[in-house]
């Protein structure tokens, strides 16, 4: 059975559209089906980030309203075998989603897939529900600073109070943590909160920590996921993440500075 | 003095790290305690119709009645607190 899962913040920025392509590209390099959607309908962006913006012809409104069918929207990665794109549509206005249209695209996916990645677009409307309404797991993407945290509070609390699986009394969408942004050197100095913070804040289980990266921008520059990107720390910890994910434990990499290292040890 | 001053110094003020984990666990507790309290919704309907049934029996006016709910811990109380002024009696 297809597993779907929302990525998702509250806050807009903090990387949701960065973590989906990585995070997909990455499931699918393990083998698995994959296919990611673009849930920000009048911003789409995964696209881009995923490089094939010059791609799309048919897009996921128009598959839900009928005017083209679900293979003609799909866009296959030309890099990455098992990786499909379904982007949002750029023209109509967020409200274009409902949620019988969702479902039915979401049910005709969970055949052919393994995972469903959704994208989810910033803020707590229409839009950002959509993507978590159907979803049986949750990336909450938090960045160390105080507005991104308590923003991620508020999607937990909806995560719980107005998804498919709280509505309907079902078991509980599986939440996990991820920090993204993070520069350990700061955190050290006692300028950033520390993952540890995060977690004990937001209580939800630990998934990973992506760092504050160059390579992000860059990648992100060229089209090409970051997880693509072998020399990349970040494309590394995303790497992790997916491990992670699929019930492994990789483990933690962590850049020590050189006064950590010379007292932890 | 001057070596009291020089000590002070010394001394590093709080990292804002610190600052912003105390100030989210403030805010994010209070915040979880209005949306874990859906009672809230209806606690006006609810003030409305106690009104309406007291009134069969007394006048009251609109402001006499005060009703709440207060978690105790475990505990919910539901506070009910209706005035009867002088003329009522």
């Amino acid at each position: 059975m297809a597993k779907i899962i929302v990525v998702t913040s509250g806050k807009g920025g903090v990387g949701k559209t960065t973590t989906s392509a990585a995070f997909a590209t990455g499931l699918a390099l393990r083998g698995y089906q994959t296919v990611v959607i673009d849930f920000d309908v009048g911003l789409r962006n995964l696209d881009l980030v995923m490089g094939c913006e010059r791609r799309v012809v048919y897009d996921f409104i128009n598959v839900i309203n009928g005017e083209g069918n679900l293979n003609q929207a799909l866009i296959k990665d030309k890099r990455v075998e098992n990786l499909f794109i379904l982007p949002a549509s750029q023209t109509r206005d967020k409200d274009a989603l409902s949620l019988k249209g969702v479902l039915k695209v979401l049910e005709t996916l969970r055949k052919r897939f393994e995972f469903i990645v959704c994208d989810s677009p910033a803020g707590i409307e229409h839009g950002a529900i959509m993507a978590m309404y159907f979803a049986d797991e949750a990336i909450v993407v938090t960045n160390p600073e105080v507005s991104s945290v308590r923003d991620s509070d508020r999607i937990i609390g909806m995560l719980s109070s107005k998804t498919r699986r709280a509505v309907q009394n079902l078991p509980a969408i599986k939440e996990h943590l991820l920090v993204t942004r993070y520069a350990p050197k700061r955190v050290t100095s006692g300028d950033m909160l520390s993952v540890e913070d995060v977690q004990e804040i937001l209580a939800i289980p630990f998934l990973g920590v992506i760092p504050e990266s160059k390579s992000v921008l860059q990648a992100s520059n060229s089209g090409i996921p970051v997880t693509l990107d072998k020399k990349s720390d970040a494309g590394q910890a995303y790497l992790d993440v997916v491990a992670r994910f699929l019930g492994e434990e990789p483990p933690v990499r962590e850049k020590k500075g050189f006064l950590t290292r010379l007292f932890k040890n | 003095m001057s070596i009291l001053k020089y000590f002070y110094t010394l001394r590093p003020p709080k990292k804002t790290a610190a600052v912003a984990k105390e100030r989210l666990q403030i805010i994010v507790a209070h915040e979880r305690n209005l949306r874990d309290s859906p009672v809230i919704e209806y606690l006006p309907m609810l003030q409305q119709e106690l009104l309406e049934v007291v009134r069969k029996y007394i006048a009251i006016q609109d402001e006499d009645i005060k009703i709440n709910i207060e978690k105790d811990g475990e505990c919910e109380i539901l506070e009910l607190n209706i005035t009867l002024s002088d003329e009522n009696q």
